[in-house]
């Protein structure tokens, strides 16, 4: 590559986190360090019943048996998981029964990352939970979700609203066993969004939680619930950020749906977490379990677009139990700069004629390394079962790298498993056509990663596709226009 | 004068290509270039373009009093240079009318114009596609991809007139062309000619220049113009092939790329 064009490569590369700032208030924290009696002191203070401080004990001590994982193509320093404060939430005196109690700071801060919260001023179709640091602090439309006897709320007051449902899914797809980062989750986690969608009833909105992490050295691990009753619908988004800092900063979360009998989840993801400097200094550390469950008939679709993270560990994975259900995962992952990224899906067919889809693009600038980590596995019981997978490599420079590794195992001879991959740069004649055409090298680059991108931001729902574009080309900032 | 060149002097990867071109270009004019393969006319095209890779050794470009060579690619292409291009690359999952849009508006923001809301920009195409007689198919499918080769020139010649250049090159648009199209192509080309207008038609056949009837032709060889004339040197060389023009030129008959 001639160094003209290098030189704009790297004047892209040069992004800017436009979520970098921090918010001044109080915080009330636990000490660092983990052990029994942190996890007792945060299921304390969330006035939990008995059951889950059992369950996050049990959790924790299978913890301690277990070791991290590292066959990841990730790397980075030994984290040191007694440093870590495991609670931080922002000062309030009370519980805030409405909008207009909560610390109007808190409101600002969401209201800069483009998410006010005021009902009137939000997108009209669009309800949110915002979860700052370890606690939520507001969730919108709930009234309105109420009345269709969609149940929208933080997980902490899931837990003290509809302990049985709570009871009852949590831990259902993923055991606290099931991983070192899923195990830790389930002893610490604080907040996160719940949602239950009764039986036949469309979700009249998108649903959406916007997570931020705010207080330094303190981890986030939220959690997810999800649950769509038999014949239901739902379409849910998460957004999250974190102030630039110079320290890594663990966020490790859980998040489970389950899609009974005929349901249908939608679930999109626009990860923006703060990715670290030009050098790799700081960044969030992504480890995040995310898993579906699909009844008879049921479907399960991911979308995520990953731009954020100094590195990022996540498999959304569906578990097609049932008979004819579908599952599908969309991704585009992205690093630039010095982000690693390790992301994939599971698809593990059991029912009969299950189906799934596997759409990856994975898009590698600066120093970035992106690797697709993905398993199809198809029972002997999937009679019928059928997966297609394609998996897109985009290198910008050549200093970056991509990496491949498909898992297909299959058990069942009617089973038909398709995989594509294919790995391309970003050429200079295509940047050279696009800036003769009035693009600046920005722009050009931007539009030939969005075009690559394409297939992924057709299934965000339109208002986070705009978004997840924007995003984008921010993030690509001094990469390839 | 529109365009100016003054003794240019390009070399590519150390190696000389253009070796003291003079050509002045007056708006309303149309010039052909004709020459032999790896004569250096693309290379002229994509110098004035701004493409990147090229060293220009001596010499200087003027655009309307402007130094041309300063200016970035995108510039010049707000400025009102176009280039269609000899092989217009694929550009996956951008959508034709997309492009355009993008195209138009940076155009528009240069000068200082608001940009164009949807529906004015889509009856502004589809006027142009008709121009053409492109199926409106063609916008909303990814740029060039899977297109024929003569889809992909009639792309390069819709592009053109939506931006409506001052100073457009076309780089051998009508190779690959079937009859009708080259018909076609050459009307959308007409259309645009304008006393505020220039353009810089490199081509291989004395056909095209019968639908697009030049002011002056030139014969570009080894790196330099070796003659000018009006349209009937194209005439001649049609007949008589290079030959004795690069003979007369002190060049060895079939004498590319400098020698
Ligand atoms: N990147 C490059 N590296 C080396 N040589 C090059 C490069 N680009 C062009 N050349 C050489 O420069 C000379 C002129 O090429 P150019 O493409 O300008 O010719 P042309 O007149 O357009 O030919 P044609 O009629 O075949 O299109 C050729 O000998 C070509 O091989
Ligand atoms: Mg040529």
């Amino acid at each position: 590559m001639s160094s003209r064009s290098q030189q704009n490569i790297d004047a892209l590369l040069k992004r800017r986190y436009e979520a970098g700032f921090v918010t001044e208030v109080e915080e009330e924290t636990v000490p660092p360090g983990l052990n029994e009696d942190i996890i007792r002191l945060i299921s304390a203070k969330k006035e939990e019943p008995e059951f889950l401080l059992e369950w996050r004990l049990k959790a924790y001590r299978h913890w301690l048996t277990m070791r991290e994982p590292r066959w990841a193509h990730v790397r980075y320093e030994p984290i040191d998981y007694q440093a870590i404060r495991y609670y931080a939430a922002p000062k309030q005196k009370e519980r805030p029964k409405s909008l207009e109690e909560v610390d109007p700071k808190l409101l600002e801060t969401y209201e800069k990352l483009g998410i006010p919260l005021r009902e009137q001023e939000r997108l009209a179709g669009v309800a949110v939970d915002a979860v700052f640091d370890s606690v939520s602090v507001a969730t919108t439309f709930k009234e309105k979700l109420a009345e269709h006897g969609v149940i929208f709320c933080s997980f902490s007051e899931a837990v003290r609203e509809h302990p049985d449902l709570v009871e009852k899914y949590l831990g259902s797809v993923v055991p606290y066993t099931d991983n070192f980062f899923a195990a830790l989750n389930s002893a610490v986690f604080s907040d996160g969004s719940f949602v239950y969608v009764p039986p036949g009833v469309r979700c009249p909105m998108e649903l959406s939680t916007y997570f931020r992490i705010n207080a330094a050295n303190t981890g986030q691990f939220e959690r997810t619930l999800i649950v769509a009753d038999e014949g239901s619908y739902v379409s849910y988004l998460e957004g999250c950020t974190a102030p630039m800092r110079d320290e890594n900063q663990l966020h490790a979360a859980v998040v489970e749906l389950v899609a009974l009998k005929g349901a249908e989840i939608k679930y999109s993801t626009v990860q923006n977490w703060y990715p670290g400097d030009e050098e790799g200094r700081g960044g969030i550390y992504n480890f995040v379990t995310k898993r579906g469950l699909c009844a008879e008939d049921a479907k399960i679709s991911w979308t995520q677009v990953e731009t954020g993270s100094a590195i990022t560990w996540k498999y959304p994975s569906v578990i097609l139990e049932g008979d004819n259900s579908v599952g599908e995962f969309y991704s585009v992952a992205l690093t630039n700069n010095r982000q690693q990224a390790d992301t994939g899906t599971k698809m593990v067919h059991i029912g009969k004629n299950t189906r799934s889809t596997i759409i990856s693009k994975g898009i590698s600038a600066g120093r970035g390394q992106n690797a697709y980590r993905g398993l199809v596995r198809v029972a002997k019981s999937a009679e019928g079962a059928r997966n297609y997978t394609q998996c897109d490599s985009l290198l910008i420079g050549d200093r970056c790298g991509a990496h491949t590794f498909p898992y297909i195992e299959v058990r069942n001879r009617t089973a038909q498993v398709e995989h594509e991959a294919t790995t391309s740069k970003i050429s200079e004649d295509q940047l050279f056509y696009l800036m003769q055409r009035g693009l600046s090298a920005e722009d050009a680059v931007s539009m030939i990663v969005n075009g690559f991108c394409k297939e992924v931001f057709k299934e965000l729902p339109m208002e986070f596709a705009v978004e997840a574009q924007k995003l984008l080309g921010v993030s690509l900032e001094g990469a390839v226009g | 004068m529109l365009l100016e060149i003054r003794n240019l002097h390009v070399s590519v990867e150390g190696k000389p290509i253009l070796r003291g071109i003079d050509l002045a270009v007056d708006a309303g004019e149309v010039h052909a270039i004709m020459g032999p393969n790896g004569s250096g006319k693309s290379t002229l095209a994509n110098v004035l373009a701004g493409r990147e890779g090229y060293e220009v050794t001596e010499g200087e470009v003027l655009y309307k009093g402007r130094n041309l060579l300063e200016m970035a690619p995108e510039e010049r292409a707000r400025e009102g240079v176009f280039l269609a291009f000899q092989y217009p690359v694929e550009i996956p999952g951008v959508s034709n009318v997309y492009l355009l849009k993008a195209a138009v508006n940076a155009v528009r923001k240069h000068r200082g114009l608001p940009e164009l809301d949807a529906m004015d920009f889509l009856k502004l195409v589809k006027e142009k596609i008709r121009l053409v007689r492109m199926d409106e198919q063609f916008l909303y499918r990814s740029v060039n991809e899977g297109f024929s080769g003569g889809e992909k020139k009639r792309n390069e010649v819709l592009q053109m007139t939506v931006l409506e250049p001052t100073l457009a090159i076309l780089d051998e648009t009508d190779s690959g062309l079937d009859i009708d199209a080259l018909r076609i192509v050459s009307e959308g080309v007409n259309s645009l000619r304008s006393p505020e207008r220039a353009f810089l038609v490199v081509t291989h056949y004395q056909r095209l220049l019968d639908y697009i009837v030049p002011d002056k032709v030139h014969v570009l060889a080894g790196g330099r113009i070796v003659r000018s004339g009006d349209r009937t040197l194209a005439l001649e060389l049609e007949k008589r092939g290079y030959g004795w023009v690069l003979e007369e030129a002190g060049l060895g008959a079939g004498a590319g790329p400098a020698a």
